[in-house]
């Protein structure tokens, strides 16, 4: 089953300068249980297809359709259902939500969307080795501690489809590999589909399939 | 300063005969519905002691030359004078000047009252003029009412109290007591009693001293006393070693002495009426910040006068709100003597 | 390196205008509001000043009689015993409101601020019948006819007629001088003052006029309003300049890094906090010149409507009132730096990029903000309780405020977090917990919302109070229907016969002036009548009260005297060295500064068997046409008939205006409380990003994470607005309880006004409202990339 199809997705930004072509008609889809690779020099563009594909902004062209739905003509109520619903992002960093605890933080994204499952929270919890520290805040954990809260709350709300933004970027190797793990480890085990943004061809490889962006378009 | 300008105005008001360039400005030019002095007047007594509020100014003004227990030369000055601010009478104003000189200090005193509520006046019978506590009063059981006084006034920092008995009889100025003030006519009703014998005591900031001499008492009124552009006076009151009196004055205009008067007064009370009177500065002082002559040449030729006065205290100035200089002088030349001298408009 | 050090700074400014404004405006509005009222204060008072010591009357003593009025011959007979002393006729010109000062210019003190007489003629025309009034120019119009002709001169009193002695004694158709006051400098052997009759007596200078003890508490309410207007000022620009610097710390780092010392930085910041210092506080005393001159006019009328001071209605510049403007700028340009200031000359190099460093301290400052605040409300309450004196019920009014604010902060998080064990839905929740965690960084804004709320609360519990007393006790005091003054004792005979078939009763209204507790008052005759049974305002009484005045055996005082002199039922009243009663009443006399008692008219007459009632007071059944009556049938004029209605009417109108500066005070303070609240928000708005953007991603509209900003601001006010209602009440009570006690001499029953406290948590709702608007729009549409760029940028 396709869960992401992207046609023809162009976008610009306003600068001082003109506009700036980010993207320029990029395609491409996902498959539910698989995983892709978005790879990419600094301003290729990849974070910005991210954020176009989890309705976090919208698109000057193209349609991408996720399980179906064309989320380009979606309205901003409907854009925030989508990310409530189906989609699930994980930041390079600032992910969490500084005035909730951990627990709180897991379970917040699960509530929003209304599939909140205490044991799963808490089976997801001590898989990610995040049961100790469900009282903390967010400012009292490590940079791996809290990409882990996040990943943890994305697949708490079982979102379909997980976006992924250099989430290791802001960690050594040993924890960005360790992250990771979980990362794909339970993605697969839950069946969603992953989307990962990475420079990092070492860490693309670990994914099923890698796409190429190069000045706006697929290489 | 309230009391300045009330003093300003009381001293364009009564004492126009002393009165500065810019203060005598304007007054005096018509009576204005006041009563008028006439020549050759008849004064009665005790009425004419009193006070006459048809006219616009009146005085009454004493002098005294003493010597102390302790051989110093004193003055002491008591005058009080009524102002009417309307023909009618009905509102008048009173002005006391109080004064004691010795040969190192001055003493002055000034005390200003409304009329009609008894804070100042003068009654003739029994005689007392008063303004506050400062009193001039009547003490003669038998003749009269002036010829026995006593006087009181409190200055700042000294009082005194004297007792003034006359010796002769009163003298009348000018023609029978109306006297001319300038070559235009203006003239005022003037007399004296230049005779009394004084004994009482100075209560000075040292301590008191018991002191004996002889008073000169001016009664004066009139209603347009002064000529326009006249600035002000030097009169003379003087008593002799042979028991003669002087009262000689000079007024002054923008070219000098102008105008002069004098009456010689025998020992037995005659007065004779002279114009030959000169005055001539010999040394002025710096008084108060202003040059004021204090040593003059005193001629009256027709009596054979020709006399040389000095200020016992070249500071006799009288700092009342307008001032002027009001002290004791000694006599030397052709007779010897001692009195006051008045000089104003400097 | 100090020009580039201080360039940088500079182009944080430069970047962030709106900050800059915020700053400026917070200092400009806190010194504005004080200069404005410290330029009304001291034009009072110079006003005050001209009026009472035009004669020297508050610094020279004054001599007294103890049997009666003074009269003319008393100072003639005071002057010929060789006393240096003046008289003075004062009193008011019958239906006009006017005041009349006469004068004696030739004893007055030198120096008295009395017209100049010196121009040709003008001693003649002041002193000749007619004579001559001098009036302030304002008066000029309320002159009634038949006055002498007035000359205009600046210097005098508004309100009131400065003329000759003997001019003002017709006036006012009295034949009694009002004092006789002792020059300096007497000279020796005056006869002394028992010698020349017993009952002459010296008094001391009084402290002050009156009108300058009884205007002091208003002031002083006025001043207290500066304070406070000030103190929020001063939250805004604390907030502001405390934004400037979180907002630099990068920068500051930086510049260390480079090589400017870190005693150069602190020099720099504190020379901007100078300039931003100077710039807000000219701005702030052009500000308080406009807010003086517009609320002058209204003071000026407060004062003469409820106490008879006149007070010019123009401002005039005073070179201290713009100086100690700027002096208050720079001492809040300093308290809002300093601790800044403070903490960064102590913070090491790198510490001050590290986010948390500045909260961790903000954590601890909370801690002892609350300790601090706990410690000001005990000391308020021992303050409140021990206390003795005017300036302890300020320090306990200030206690009491600056305690509450502190506290506010702790209060508001417990509030929160109890109240958010009630809400179970996850976005409740993360709303509960964010504006916890949000309120360290508006609690400046906060505490000067509860400074300004409490206030509003405070003052008008005291107005209310004051009015709902006021009214009640004017019912009671003017019982009967007519007031008349009659002019001879003649006239009061014949006014008795003519009026007697159409009264239910006829009271005369007798009185004398005495000393009681050795300052001046006056004793009341009364007779023994249904109408003063039945109304009298009494505090507390004997049982047979009425009885025992009536009889001769008891004495009634006002609460003024009782509270001055501690003298309460069943104590003794000294009237005179030989006549003493004991103390059955106490009743209430607002608005009378002096001590007054009344006994019973049989008593009254055998005491003061000179003194004939001219007063009556009537009651009747058709007292408009008695009135009429006695205007046109007996030939009494009209101002000398007087009806309660219009008494009453008056009474209450002069009230009303009292109040219209304090409570346009009021809303100008809520209005800057409003502005701190609106710069808080504005100021935070940006750095909520952080918080709002991983809720956002996760599926929260902007529109609704707005409408939450808005309803978390809603809640904070209407919380603070909450809290502010019993720190209003405690005010209230130290205004009315202590401070008017000490200020007044009565004290008022404390009422409450719920509906008012509605409104007003209305109006607070409806402030934060207003002040959250611009920032939540700016939320609502704020660029997705923007909110991104969180993820994607270190801070």
């Amino acid at each position: 089953m396709e869960l992401l199809h992207a046609t023809d997705v162009s976008k610009s930004f306003e600068t001082g300068e003109g506009p700036l072509q980010v993207l320029r008609g990029v395609s491409l889809s996902l498959t539910a249980g698989t995983s892709l690779a978005l790879t990419g020099e600094s301003g290729s563009g990849k974070s910005t297809l991210l954020y176009l594909i989890g309705g976090l902004d919208v698109p000057d062209a193209g349609h991408i359709r996720i399980a179906g739905t064309d989320i380009a003509g979606l309205d901003d109520p409907g854009r925030a259902a989508l990310r409530r619903g189906t989609v699930g992002v994980v930041f390079q960093q600032f992910n969490l939500i500084p005035s909730l605890d951990v627990a709180a933080n897991l379970a917040f994204h699960a509530r929003l969307s209304g599939r909140h499952d205490a044991a799963w929270t808490a089976h997801l919890a001590e898989r990610l080795g995040l049961s100790a520290l469900l009282s903390r805040f967010p400012e009292q954990l490590s940079g791996g501690q809290q990409q882990r809260v996040a990943i943890g709350r994305t697949l708490a709300a079982k979102s379909e489809l997980v976006l992924a933004d250099e989430p290791t970027g802001n960690l050594d190797e040993a924890t960005g590999d360790a992250v990771m793990d979980l990362l794909l480890e339970l993605v697969s085990e839950t069946g969603a589909g992953l989307l990962m943004v990475t420079h990092s061809m070492r860490l693309a490889a670990r994914l099923d399939r890698q796409v190429g962006l190069r000045a706006g378009v697929i290489a | 300063m309230p009391v300045r300008a009330i003093c300003a105005a009381l001293w364009l008001i009564c004492m126009p005969m002393i009165a500065s360039a810019q203060g005598f400005a304007g007054l005096g030019q018509d009576a204005e519905g006041y009563a008028l002095p006439t020549p050759a007047p008849s004064f009665t007594f005790p009425q004419d002691h009193g006070p006459h509020p048809e006219f616009r100014i009146e005085w009454w003004y004493l002098t005294a030359v003493l010597e102390g227990a302790d051989g110093e030369t004193y003055g002491v000055q008591w005058t009080l004078f009524r102002s009417a601010l309307r023909p009618e009478g009905d509102v008048q104003v009173w002005m006391g000047h109080a004064g004691i000189t010795t040969p190192k200090a001055h003493f002055t005193g000034e005390r200003l009252a409304r009329g009609g509520i008894g804070q100042a006046g003068v009654t003739p019978a029994p005689f007392v003029a008063w303004i506050d506590d400062w009193t001039m009063q009547s003490r003669a059981a038998t003749g009269d009412a002036l010829d026995a006084l006593h006087l009181t006034a409190t200055l700042e920092g000294a009082t005194y109290a004297l007792d003034l008995t006359a010796t002769g009889p009163f003298v009348f100025h000018g023609d029978n007591g109306f006297s001319v003030k300038s070559n235009s006519g203006q003239a005022s009703y003037y007399y004296s009693q230049p005779f009394y014998e004084v004994s009482g005591v100075l209560n000075l900031p040292d301590g008191e001293v018991a002191v004996t001499g002889q008073g000169w008492l001016d009664r004066e009124w009139s209603s347009q006393p002064l000529d326009a552009g006249q600035l002000g006076w030097d009169w003379f009151s003087l008593h002799f070693e042979g028991g003669e009196r002087l009262m000689g004055f000079g007024l002054r205009d923008e070219a000098g002495i102008s105008f002069t008067y004098a009456s010689w007064i025998t020992p037995d009370g005659a007065v004779v009426p002279s114009n030959d009177l000169r005055l001539t500065p010999i040394r002025t002082a710096k008084v108060a910040g202003r040059d004021v002559p204090v040593d003059w040449r005193v001629e009256l030729p027709s009596q054979g006068l020709d006399i040389t006065t000095r200020a016992i205290n070249d500071d006799s100035w009288q700092a009342t709100l307008f001032p002027y200089w009001e002290g004791p002088v000694t006599a030397a030349g052709t007779h010897q003597g001692r009195g006051y001298l008045e000089m104003t408009g400097y | 390196m100090i020009r580039a050090g201080a360039q940088a700074l500079w182009s944080h400014w430069a970047r962030h205008r709106l900050q800059l404004l915020v700053v400026i405006i917070g200092l400009a509005l806190a010194t504005g509001l004080w200069t404005g009222v410290q330029a009304i204060n001291a034009e009072a008072r110079v006003s005050y000043d001209r009026a009472a010591s035009a004669l020297g009357q508050t610094n020279l003593q004054q001599i007294t009689r103890a049997d009666g009025p003074l009269r003319l011959a008393d100072f003639v007979a005071l002057r010929r015993a060789g006393w240096l002393v003046s008289p003075i006729a004062q009193g008011g010109l019958r239906g006009t409101g006017l005041e009349v000062l006469g004068f004696d210019p030739f004893t007055a003190p030198q120096g008295a601020a009395v017209p100049d007489l010196r121009g040709a003629g003008d001693l003649s025309a002041f002193l000749v019948p007619p004579g001559v009034v001098f009036v302030h120019p304002e008066t000029v119009g309320r002159l009634p006819d038949g006055l002498p002709p007035a000359r205009v001169l600046d210097t005098i009193a508004p309100g009131r007629l400065v003329t000759d002695l003997s001019i003002a004694m017709q006036l006012l158709r009295s034949d009694t001088l009002s004092s006789i006051i002792v020059l300096e400098n007497q000279p020796q052997g005056r006869t002394p003052l028992s010698d020349l009759d017993a009952s002459y007596m010296l008094s001391a200078p009084s402290e002050g006029s009156d009108i300058a003890r009884l205007t002091d508490s208003f002031h002083l309410n006025l001043t207290a309003f500066g304070l406070l207007s000030f103190a929020v000022g001063l939250f805004i620009v604390h907030a502001a300049i405390g934004l400037a610097f979180e907002q630099r710390r990068v920068l500051f780092r930086t510049l260390r890094a480079l090589g400017l010392p870190q005693r150069a930085l602190v020099g720099l910041l504190a020379a901007e906090a100078f300039v931003l210092a100077t710039v807000g506080g000219s701005l702030g005393i052009v500000l308080g010149y406009v807010v003086a001159a517009a609320l002058l006019p209204g003071v000026a009328a407060t004062l003469s409507g409820l106490y008879g001071a006149s007070v010019s209605g123009s401002l005039s510049l005073s070179p201290i009132w713009w100086l100690t403007g700027f002096v208050m700028a720079y001492i809040g340009a300093a308290a809002a730096a300093g601790s800044s200031l403070w903490q960064l000359s102590r913070l090491p190099i790198l510490a001050p990029a590290m986010p948390r460093a500045w909260a961790r301290a903000n954590a601890r400052t909370a801690r002892i903000q609350a300790f601090g605040g706990l410690g000001l409300l005990t000391a308020a309450l021992i303050l409140g309780v021990a206390g003795d004196g005017l300036v302890a019920g300020f320090a306990c009014l200030a206690a009491l405020l600056l305690g509450a604010a502190l506290l506010v902060p702790t209060a508001l998080t417990l509030i929160i977090r109890g109240l958010s064990r009630f809400g179970t839905g996850v976005v409740t929740r993360w709303v509960w917990a964010d504006t916890r965690q949000q309120i360290p960084a508006l609690s400046l804004a906060l505490m000067a919302l509860l400074l300004a709320l409490s206030a509003n609360v405070g003052v008008s519990t005291m107005v209310g109070s004051f009015r709902g007393t006021f009214i009640g006790w004017l019912d009671q005091r003017l019982a009967s229907d007519l007031y008349v003054t009659t002019r001879t004792p003649a006239e009061a005979a014949a006014f008795q016969d003519f009026v007697a078939d159409d009264v239910h009763a006829i009271l005369p209204i007798i009185s004398a002036d005495i000393t009681l507790g050795g300052t001046p008052g006056e004793v009341f005759g009364i007779k023994d009548h249904a109408t003063y049974r039945d109304h009298w305002p009494l505090l507390e009484g004997a049982p047979d009260v009425w009885d025992r005045v009536a009889a001769g055996t008891g004495v009634l005082v006002n609460e003024q005297l009782a509270r001055r002199d501690d003298l309460w039922t069943g104590a003794t009243l000294t009237l005179a060295p030989d006549w003493r009663m004991q103390i059955v009443g106490v009743y209430s006399d607002y608005g009378n500064p002096a001590g007054q008692a009344i006994i019973g008219y049989d008593t009254f007459s055998a005491r003061f068997p000179d003194i004939s009632p001219l007063r009556f007071a009537i009651s009747a059944d058709a007292p408009a046409a008695l009135r009429d009556r006695i205007v046109m049938d007996f030939g009494l004029p009209p101002d000398n008939t007087i009806n309660q209605e219009e008494v009453k009417a008056f009474s209450l109108e002069v009230f009303e205006q009292t109040f219209l500066v304090t409570r346009a005070l009021n809303v100008l303070t809520l209005g800057v409380a409003g502005f701190a609240l609106w710069a808080s928000l504005t100021t935070v708005a940006t750095m909520r990003l952080p918080q709002l953007a991983p809720v956002w991603a996760l599926g929260l509209t902007r529109r609704h994470l707005a409408t939450l900003e808005m309803g978390r601001a809603l809640v904070l006010a209407l919380l603070t607005a909450v809290l502010a209602v019993p720190v209003g009440l405690g005010l209230a009570w130290v205004l009315l309880a202590i401070v008017n006690v000490e200020a007044f001499g009565w004290r008022l029953p404390m009422q409450v006004f719920p509906w008012d406290w509605a409104q007003l948590l209305l109006w607070a709702l409806v402030g934060a409202a207003l002040a959250a608007a611009l920032p939540m729009r700016s939320i609502a549409k704020l660029p997705p990339s923007e909110l991104l760029k969180v993820f994607a940028h270190a801070r």
